[in-house]
């Protein structure tokens, strides 16, 4: 930081306790708040140069005292140093906030994921563990949490001022932010984006805990089954298997590693396999066909809620062998008698 | 009473003045003569009385809203009654009331009177305007009545298109029809400023009121059609459902906000850019001074214009535009924040050694500058893109633009209302009551939304019917200020309307301006001059003007 | 109190002769004046015109580069012999126009009445046509909304169609595509329908002699509004009717 931490201590800490400035509770509030107080000052000289002019010359030249005024045409100098010196102001700004911004929206690599799914008008958190949250999220502090996120109606956003961070919640594709929380406590969720009647109530309560505490509390609120083991059982009951089995004759390409591996489409273009690749080509299939494979495969549009794409996603992510799919065969036919997966959209 | 040492207002003796008997106003009776004008005059008082009128039915809901703030809970009203009042507020504010605001009144009036022209290029086609504009705000009064819409003023989709039951078609047919009267009148000013000009009258001559109309006008041609397309296209969208921005069918809403957002933000610099006209003129007659640097000036109008086209993702900066495309915008944001800032700087150097009075106009000016300053300033924080990141969708958005529309634009208005009061109406208003009414919503304004910074920055989202409790103190600030800030506004009205009756009598021009338009008689004749003027001088020679009125006899009556 | 001003006397001799015909307006200072305000004025409006067809143009481009196999199946559906007559409808229709432009000049009010009829004939043909394109599209269930039937997309062949059959999701697209067909040619239709509406009242006020007697600015105006929905035309045309055309196959 550039300015003295005890002074900045004493800053941030006064205003907290003045109920007029947020916590800060992550690595990247303190950034954020730099940059804020970086632009008060500027606002703060900029309206006291502007108003130190006005009420200097107003008293100065007041027709009482200045009774005949001096035409003046202008001034060239003048002119360029009120140009240049607010362009290189904002260009700083435009610098510091770029910087600022791919910061808060490239997720470190480490980065523990967890899905938001936002709908009209709640938040649902799914931990890859299986823990499904309603209108809240437990985060352990010290790690980086990567939000996967995605709506099922109209634009949300997701936003939890203490941490500093906001994103855009979108119908058809997935949004990502990350941060990693410092203090444990509880802190303010809401949806920012208007979204309809309850907008103002689809708020909630993050809770940051001790890693240990963070332990613990996963294996009290596992439900049973992780987002894996159901993606496991939809990619199953949905009949994906026919033509992903991992045999070398299969109609579809083995999916055993896709997972952040690089694709060549028939096309010819090469895409990177993310989670919102995956997503994408299990609802327009026409458009990622892997090279070599015929445009076969049907599309789940409307079969499937995010929720299960979510899972699905999750299982896919966790194939890094034809082993691992095989398994998923064998399973299946076990699981014939048991009861669907949920996430499938009943017609 | 003439000018003393601390006013410049000049009038006539006021026990032989009377206001001149044949005027625009008197030239025809009857309430058809009104309503089948050609007068640019009287189309820009038609223009005055219908936004005063929408004026006052979104300041109501603005004051509901406050209302519904006072507490936490939402406990006034119902939550979609709520989303109704923000959308309706929204709708009529911005393309009811700023939009139109200082070009169809006092740009109506002026435009031509200053250019030395006898009327704008399309007289018919200004009727028009104005009856679009009624056709649109009855259309906004349907709404109203038959239930209102939530969509907020953004129309976002897929919201707007799939998720409400309410009346968005009407309103969209309503901003639709709105739209087209901005286009047209802006396609009027900018033939009657190409081709309408006196001999003697170049670009340069012209006040700096008239290019930022100009500038104004080629924001409002261009850019209203493509709000156009995008309202056709949401309304289609909700009438037959075909998808072009609904995901599961292969449409994309982000679509729709680079549709929208490519008029919108255009759009505020159509608002602000009249007022700063009205800036420029009031400052430059209370200062008896030609603005400083009238070449930097008039080309950074040009120039917000020009730049105001290139920025509007940064409206959409955490929406799922690329990175790469976030960067651009932000570095052109930073770019149109310069010309903005050159005038604000002109301005305060025109009073250099001037001779500086205090009427009302000039307190309305002032109020502008400190305001439009900082909200100016806290533009830049949203333009940096991770500042945009905490700040977008909270508070701190809606009291920035209310700080530049309201703070800005509408003290702006003010100011020019009170200027050209008399040019308009041959009458003064009165000048104490006036200035407190300045005083009174200066302070109203900055109690009601300086605390909104502060929520910002805490995290209220807008468009929040009920909120966490601790953030009650500085909504109740708020909605005190808004208290104050309501009565700053009924002022003017009471006193400009006992001012027609019982004002003193204007004269030619009580502010020793230069300007064609006070060269004339007040009110003035349809035709304007009796003959066209040859302009010799540049905008602004007050000694021109003072080696006039030192050789002129003037009667009144 | 005008006395300081300079002034200028009206209808003083000037560079230009002042032709004021009835039709002068006065708060023109010359006939020249107004006529150049006119135009001005229309090529204005007719820029707005762009920036809003703009809006569906880039939606069009945004769609067609997402979903292009959609694209041209759909366009390949269009019928591209009655587009073809359609664009050289318009295009004689333009013609006559520009004629009548002249024939109001040399002031020959016979010609200018007979190629405003003209005009107005080739005017109708188009939107005939396009009423048969439009019926078509209704009867294969190609209108966008609740009927919109995908199967001549997916199975091609059933319908006697050499076509490639589409994958489902992306004959799903195809519906984007005619919604796009439908609001550009839909809105290019309307505005030929109030183009037909001015034409008649241009005529029977050319047929009253109006325009040949030195006044054209109304003809000459609508003549420029004409041909920009001939040039919008001219664009929609290959756009929407000849995406990754193969003329004999």
């Amino acid at each position: 930081m550039g300015i003295s931490p005890v002074l900045w201590q004493f800053l941030v800490k006064w205003l907290n306790a003045s109920a007029l400035f947020p916590r800060e509770a992550s690595t990247i509030a303190p950034w954020m708040d730099e940059l804020y107080f970086f632009l008060l000052a500027m606002t703060v000289v900029g309206i006291i140069l502007v108003g130190a002019i006005v009420f200097t010359f107003s008293i100065r030249y007041r027709k009482a005292v200045h009774p005949v005024a001096t035409q003046i045409e202008g001034s060239t100098l003048l002119e360029a140093t009120w140009t240049i010196i607010p362009l290189a102001i904002f260009l700083v700004t435009f610098v510091w906030g770029a910087l600022l911004y791919f910061r808060i929206y490239n997720p470190p690599v480490n980065s523990m994921n967890i899905y938001i799914v936002g709908k009209q008008w709640m938040w649902k958190a799914e931990h890859p563990g299986g823990q499904h949250e309603i209108n809240a999220l437990h985060v352990p502090t010290g790690r980086p949490i990567q939000l996967t996120m995605i709506s099922q109606d109209v634009f949300h956003s997701f936003s939890i001022p203490d941490f500093r961070i906001k994103r855009e919640v979108i119908p058809g594709r997935y949004s990502t932010m990350w941060f990693e929380a410092t203090t444990p406590g509880t802190y303010h969720l809401f949806c920012t984006q208007y979204c309809g009647t309850n907008h103002s109530a689809m708020i909630g309560e993050i809770t940051v805990l001790t890693p240990a505490d963070y332990k613990k509390w996963t294996e009290e609120s596992t439900s049973g089954m992780s987002l894996a083991q159901n993606g496991e059982r939809l990619f199953a009951s949905m009949n994906c298997n026919a033509c992903h089995s991992g045999n070398a004759a299969a109609r579809g390409p083995s999916l055993a590693g896709v997972y952040g591996s690089k694709l060549t489409l028939t096309n010819g273009s090469q895409v990177l396999v993310n989670e919102a690749y995956l997503r994408d080509a299990i609802l327009n299939p026409s458009q990622h066909i892997t090279a070599g494979y015929a445009p076969i495969m049907p599309t789940y549009q409307g079969q499937l809620s995010e929720d299960g794409l979510i899972d699905l996603v999750e299982y896919l992510k966790t194939l890094n062998t034809n082993f691992r799919v095989q398994q998923t065969l064998t399973n299946s036919q076990s699981d014939q008698a048991a009861p669907p997966a949920s996430g499938v959209v009943k017609p | 009473m003439s000018a003393s040492s601390t006013t410049i207002l000049s009038l006539p003796d006021q026990s032989t003045a009377t206001v001149p008997k044949k005027n625009y106003i008197t030239a025809e009776h009857g309430l058809l003569s009104w309503l089948l004008t050609g007068d640019h005059k009287r189309i820009a008082m038609l223009y005055l009385i219908s936004i005063t009128f929408f004026f006052f039915i979104g300041g109501a809901f603005a004051g509901l809203i406050r209302l519904e703030l006072l507490t936490p809970q939402p406990d006034l009203v119902a939550s979609d009654t709520y989303n109704k009042f923000f959308t309706m507020h929204g709708v009529i504010m911005v393309f009811l009331f700023l939009v139109p605001s200082v070009p169809a009144t006092i740009g109506n009036f002026l435009i031509p009177i200053m250019v030395g022209a006898r009327d704008l290029a399309f007289p018919k086609i200004n009727l028009l305007s104005w009856y679009l504009y009624v056709v649109g705000g009855t259309l906004v009064l349907a709404t109203m009545v038959l239930g209102g819409v939530d969509t907020g003023w953004t129309f976002t989709t897929p919201l707007s298109t799939h998720y409400l039951n309410t009346h968005v078609i009407t309103t969209a047919l309503a901003v639709f029809v709105a739209g087209f009267s901005s286009i047209f009148t802006g396609l009027n000013f900018i033939v009657t400023i190409h081709r309408m000009r006196c001999p003697g009258m170049t670009w340069f001559r012209l006040p700096l009121f008239v290019w930022a109309h100009y500038a104004a006008s080629i924001l409002m041609v261009l850019g209203t059609p493509v709000l156009a397309i995008a309202i056709v296209l949401v309304a289609l969208e909700r009438l037959i459902g075909i998808g072009v921005f609904d995901p599961t069918k292969g449409g994309d809403p982000l679509l729709f906000q680079h549709l929208f957002w490519f008029y919108s933000h255009p759009a505020v610099y159509i608002m602000i850019l009249p007022g700063m006209g009205v800036i420029s003129e009031v400052i430059s007659t209370f200062s008896r001074k030609r603005v400083f640097g009238y070449t930097a000036v008039a080309f950074s109008s040009v120039a917000i214009a020009l730049f105001g086209f290139f920025v509007w993702a940064h409206h959409m900066f955490i929406m799922g535009v690329s990175n790469y495309s976030a960067l651009v915008f932000s570095l052109l944001t930073m770019l149109v924040a310069v010309p903005s800032a050159i005038k604000i700087f002109n301005w305060s150097f025109t009073l250099q050694k001037g001779s500086i009075t205090f009427e009302t106009p000039m307190l309305y000016a002032f109020g502008f500058m400190g305001l439009f300053t900082i909200g100016g300033l806290t533009g830049v924080f949203l333009g940096s893109l991770g500042m945009d990141i905490h700040l977008t969708e909270t508070y701190f958005i809606v009291a920035h633009f209310h700080f530049v529309m309201v703070g800005g634009m509408l003290m702006a208005f003010l100011s020019g209302v009170h200027f050209w009061w008399p040019k308009m109406t041959g009458r003064m208003y009165p000048e104490a009551i006036s200035k407190l009414a300045a005083v009174v919503t200066f302070i109203g304004f900055n109690l009601t939304f300086l605390p909104q910074f502060i929520l910002g920055y805490l995290g209220m989202p807008r468009r929040y019917h009920s909120y966490p409790p601790e953030f009650q103190v500085l909504n109740v600030l708020s909605t005190a200020g808004a208290t104050v800030l309501g009565v700053g506004y009924m002022l003017p009205i009471l006193y400009l309307a006992w001012s027609l009756k019982y004002g003193a009598v204007a004269g030619n021009n009580p502010w020793q301006a230069t300007g064609l338009e006070w060269q004339i008689q007040s009110p003035p004749l349809t035709e304007n001059f009796t003959e066209i003027p040859i302009m010799d001088h540049e905008a602004y020679d007050y000694e021109w003007l003072e080696h006039k009125t030192a050789h002129e006899v003037t009667t009144v009556g | 109190m005008d006395s300081a001003i300079a002034t200028t006397q009206e209808h003083e001799a000037g560079e230009h002769e002042h032709v004021f015909v009835p039709q002068h307006r006065h708060h023109f200072e010359t006939e020249e004046q107004q006529r150049e305000a006119g135009s001005f004025g229309m090529w204005l409006f007719l820029l707005t015109e762009i920036m809003f067809f703009g809006g569906m143009f880039f939606a069009y481009l945004l769609y067609r580069n997402w979903y292009y196999d959609a694209f041209v199946a759909a366009s390949n559906q269009l019928n591209v012999k009655l587009g073809a007559a359609n664009t050289a409808i318009l295009i004689t229709s333009g013609f006559f126009m520009a004629l009548g432009v002249w024939a109001a000049e040399v002031r020959k009010k016979k010609l200018l009445v007979i190629y405003l009829i003209l005009t107005t004939i080739f005017g109708f043909a188009f939107l005939g046509i396009k009423y048969f394109e439009y019926k078509e599209k209704y009867e294969l269930h190609h209108i966008p909304g609740a009927s919109f039937d995908v199967s001549q997309f997916e199975n091609p062949a059933a319908y006697g169609l050499k076509e490639q059959p589409l994958a489902p999701d992306m004959a799903q697209k195809t519906q984007i595509f005619f919604f796009l067909y439908f609001a550009m040619t839909g809105m290019h239709a309307l505005h030929m329908i109030i183009g037909l509406g001015l034409l008649f009242w241009l005529l029977a006020r050319a047929q009253r002699g109006e325009f040949t007697a030195g006044y054209v600015a109304p003809i000459e105006n609508f003549g420029l509004y004409w041909h920009f929905v001939d040039i919008v035309w001219i664009f929609l045309f290959p756009l929407l009717y000849l995406i990754n055309r193969h003329p004999l196959k």
